[in-house]
């Protein structure tokens, strides 16, 4: 029997990695039989929802861009970046 | 090679990689040299062969650009040096009690529906964020960095895959807890 502060890593541990099949059967009997964890696990999946969400729409918020002044140091970067590498063998 | 210079993957790459970097670091500078150092690496690698598109050759380089800044600024700052873990185990141990169960249940709130509501639980957890100890939020927000490859990255932080789940827990602890006082409100 998996005691709810074990419940609670499985639970934050499924999100992170493939729980083993006997972690995952022992995690669903407890969260059939325990209230607490069950909220616990939605509340979790709703957090990880939202973050992934807003990391997807930062990546596609095309307001957000390289300030001009990064964009021009990072041109000359690429420049002296591209003749040294030219010289290499 | 493709007959993509360098200049065109900043010209058409570049904002994305910089948003990417932005999400998880936080910082405009460090994202800013984050793309850079990606764009610079990606010229001496000379390792692309067109067998995926350029964006996500280049967002693969980013990821570990922005695991290195991190690393870098963990060394500096040893109060947030990923590799030394958290001694203090009680921060976790107030949510239960001796025998395991829960000492403070979870209280119920509503899960953000519509979008309004996603974008004020949003605040909030961005709120709450800041709250965490550094380490811990860093490592949130390059989660799923991290589960692309937690082996590979685990070694570059000098963390154990074991050590990075006890951090993300610790991490999502605090949060869902912080969340519950201050969404509840709402
Ligand atoms: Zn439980």
């Amino acid at each position: 029997m998996l005691t709810c502060k074990q419940a609670s890593e499985l639970i934050s541990q499924s999100l992170d990695r493939s729980l083993t099949r006997s972690e995952r059967w022992s995690l669903r009997f407890h969260l059939l039989i325990c209230v607490a964890c069950a909220r616990f696990n939605r509340q979790l999946a709703s957090i990880q929802a939202v973050m992934n969400k807003w990391l997807s729409d930062t990546e596609q918020d095309e307001h957000l861009q390289l300030p001009l002044q990064a964009k021009l140091r990072m041109t000359q970067a690429l420049e002296s970046e591209i003749a040294a590498s030219r010289r290499r063998p | 090679m493709s007959n993509q210079t360098p200049h065109d993957w900043l010209n058409e790459h570049g904002d994305y990689l910089y948003r990417f970097a932005l999400a998880r670091l936080r910082d405009a500078h460090l994202a800013e040299d984050a793309v850079q150092e990606t764009l610079l690496a990606a010229i001496q690698s000379r390792t692309y062969e067109g067998k995926s598109a350029p964006r996500t050759w280049l967002t693969g380089i980013l990821k570990h650009k922005i695991i290195d800044l991190i690393r870098k600024q963990s060394r500096e700052k040893p109060s947030e040096d990923l590799s030394q873990t958290v001694a203090d185990e009680g921060v976790v141990d107030e949510f239960f009690n001796e025998s395991g169960h829960w000492a403070d249940r979870p209280q119920a709130w509503a899960a953000p529906d519509d979008e309004l509501e996603q974008k004020q639980f949003l605040v909030i957890l961005q709120n709450c964020m800041d709250r965490l100890p550094k380490k811990l939020s860093r490592l949130f927000l390059m989660r799923d960095i991290f589960e692309d490859d937690n082996q590979a990255i685990c070694k570059e932080l000098e963390i154990s895959p074991t050590n990075a789940w006890v951090m993300l827990y610790r991490a999502r602890m605090g949060l869902r807890k912080c969340l519950e006082l201050h969404w509840l409100e709402t």
